[in-house]
């Protein structure tokens, strides 16, 4: 992939470290965009360096700023502590060993205010770039780079074919497309990271297919 | 068409279009990105920006970095700065600016990371001490940051410029090269120069370590970049002087990702090598283990 002027001059971030702060950050808040409702209690499990290393990085600051809804580059990180304490926000961090995985990865378990429980598994894969291996449950792969559409499908034929013939319809280019699955004809899910803006309209749309069981939308970081 | 993965590519590119770095980076990264050159040059100038805002804030005497480890340094040697000095003033002041970037950094302060969060201060610390000593306009410094980009983006593509994977070398070192180039643009030396001042600069910290102190990015990292502040600047002047590097920039670049690649796994980034394991480190390490639940 070429490299952008931007990853060598920037990101623009709150340090001290662009895999433990950064990166944390953009995880926490992707987890926050994946539990649309307001986050009581959250649990942060700690994988490899993270666990090592990640008081003095900031890193459970920078998770939780994230979870609260701060950017890579917001300097109220530095009081994520305090302000989700002041928001009546739970948290916990655990260090614990999350099998083979990247060695900067955190599970994070939120509860919302209707007792519902989502989970999220990412990794912080270096200068301040991330990538989600898990939701829910649903193994899966995305960078949040781009505008990213998740769905959970029934397994079925022509449920991908549906879903890219609305993009298109609309001019919207997929850059990257896959399927996860967890047995044939059971549940799956599909990641689509697109190169444009995705609009309300076409997420309805998508989620009117009757073989889609759910639909989640996480838009871009940044630029 | 203006697209470059080297240095040799990038200097054939400013000679065949009769365009600067600069130019031919914008246009590269234009073509690449489908932004068009004007938002790249605003979203240079903002990080430019930002840079500007971190020395400021890292000059105050009262900073103090989240490990506790750091903080004041810059102010300390920018006070001292305003009086004769061993290093000279553009030296000293360079120095100051960059330990400033990196106490906001380690202070989880707002930073550019140039080309890592580590390495932060050197490329700001050079160009902002340059544009203030030589009167130099705001276009001059953003030139000398995209400069510093294209080296930067060279390195990059052809090796690291990640501790974990290069060691220092590839954080620092690399900032070095990148400030080094930037220096000699905004001192007027031709394209070619800007390459040697990078390899000079690079060849100059090749080998070094990551060894962060209780693997906070505090020590040694932060005067690490006063030390490559300084060694950019003596890179470009040699430069200014008419020495070329012996070694051009690609093949010092190939140099630098091979000693990567040869360093022990203790060297990079994991604080199991160098300074890291040094007695006065270990008990610190232990102490900040225990002490600091607030972190």
């Amino acid at each position: 992939m070429a490299v952008s002027i931007f990853d060598v001059i920037g990101p623009v971030m709150v340090g001290p470290s662009s895999s433990h702060t950064a990166g944390a950050a953009k995880i926490g808040s992707v987890a926050r965009r994946v539990c649309k409702d307001k986050i009581v209690e959250v649990d942060f499990y700690l994988h490899g360096s993270f666990a090592q290393t990640y008081k003095g990085h900031g890193t459970a600051k920078a998770l939780l700023g994230g979870i609260l809804g701060m950017s890579p580059c917001d300097e109220r990180i530095k009081y994520s502590y305090k302000i989700a304490e002041k928001e009546g926000m739970k948290f916990a961090f655990h260090q614990v060993d999350l099998g083979d995985v990247h060695p900067n990865t955190v599970k994070i378990v939120m509860k919302d205010d209707e007792d519902r429980k989502h989970e999220l598994i990412g990794s912080s894969i270096g200068g301040g770039k991330i990538l989600i291996t898990n939701i829910d449950g649903m193994e899966m792969e995305f960078t949040a780079e781009y505008p990213t559409i998740i769905n959970k499908h029934l397994d079925k034929p022509g449920t991908v074919a549906k879903v890219s013939s609305i993009l298109a319809r609309y001019d919207i280019n997929i850059a990257f497309l896959k399927v996860f699955r967890q047995s044939r004809g059971s549940l799956a899910s599909m990641v689509i990271e697109t190169d444009n803006k995705v609009t309300p309209e076409i997420l309805e749309e998508i989620q009117a297919i009757p073989t889609i069981k759910q639909i989640m939308f996480i838009d871009a970081d940044g630029r | 068409m203006y697209q470059f993965n080297h240095a040799v590519e990038l200097l054939n590119l400013c000679r065949e279009y009769k365009l600067s770095i600069p130019e031919i980076t914008l246009r590269a990264e234009a073509e690449e990105s489908g932004r068009n050159v004007e938002e790249i040059w605003r979203l240079t100038e903002e990080n430019f920006r930002v840079m500007e805002e971190s020395i400021r804030k890292g000059l105050n005497p009262d900073i103090r970095s989240v490990g506790g480890l750091i903080g004041g340094n810059a102010y300390k040697l920018s006070i001292y700065g305003q009086a004769d000095t061993l290093s000279g003033r553009k030296i000293v002041k360079a120095a100051s600016y960059a330990l400033a970037v990196s106490e906001v950094n380690a202070a989880m302060g707002k930073i550019v990371a140039a080309p890592t969060a580590g390495s932060s201060g050197v490329v700001p610390g050079v160009i902002i001490s340059i544009k203030e000593e030589k009167n130099l306009k705001l276009k001059d410094a953003i030139e000398g940051l995209l400069v510093a980009a294209a080296v930067g983006k060279i390195i990059a593509v052809n090796a690291t410029l990640s501790g974990a994977e290069g060691g220092c070398q590839a954080e620092i070192g690399s900032a070095a090269a990148m400030a080094a180039a930037a220096a000699v643009f905004m001192s007027g030396g031709k394209e070619q120069m800007c390459f040697d001042a990078a390899s000079i600069a690079l060849k100059g910290l090749l080998g070094l370590v990551c060894d962060p102190v209780a693997g906070l990015v505090e020590v040694p990292c932060s005067k690490r970049n006063a030390v490559a502040a300084a060694v950019a600047l003596i890179s470009a002047d040699m430069t200014l002087a008419g020495i070329s590097s012996f070694i051009p920039f690609d093949e010092v670049v190939e140099a630098m990702s091979r000693v990567g690649r040869q360093m022990s796994p203790d060297l990079r980034e994991t604080a199991r090598g160098g300074c890291a394991i040094t007695p006065t480190a270990l008990a610190f390490t232990r102490h900040i283990i225990e002490q600091s639940d607030d972190l």
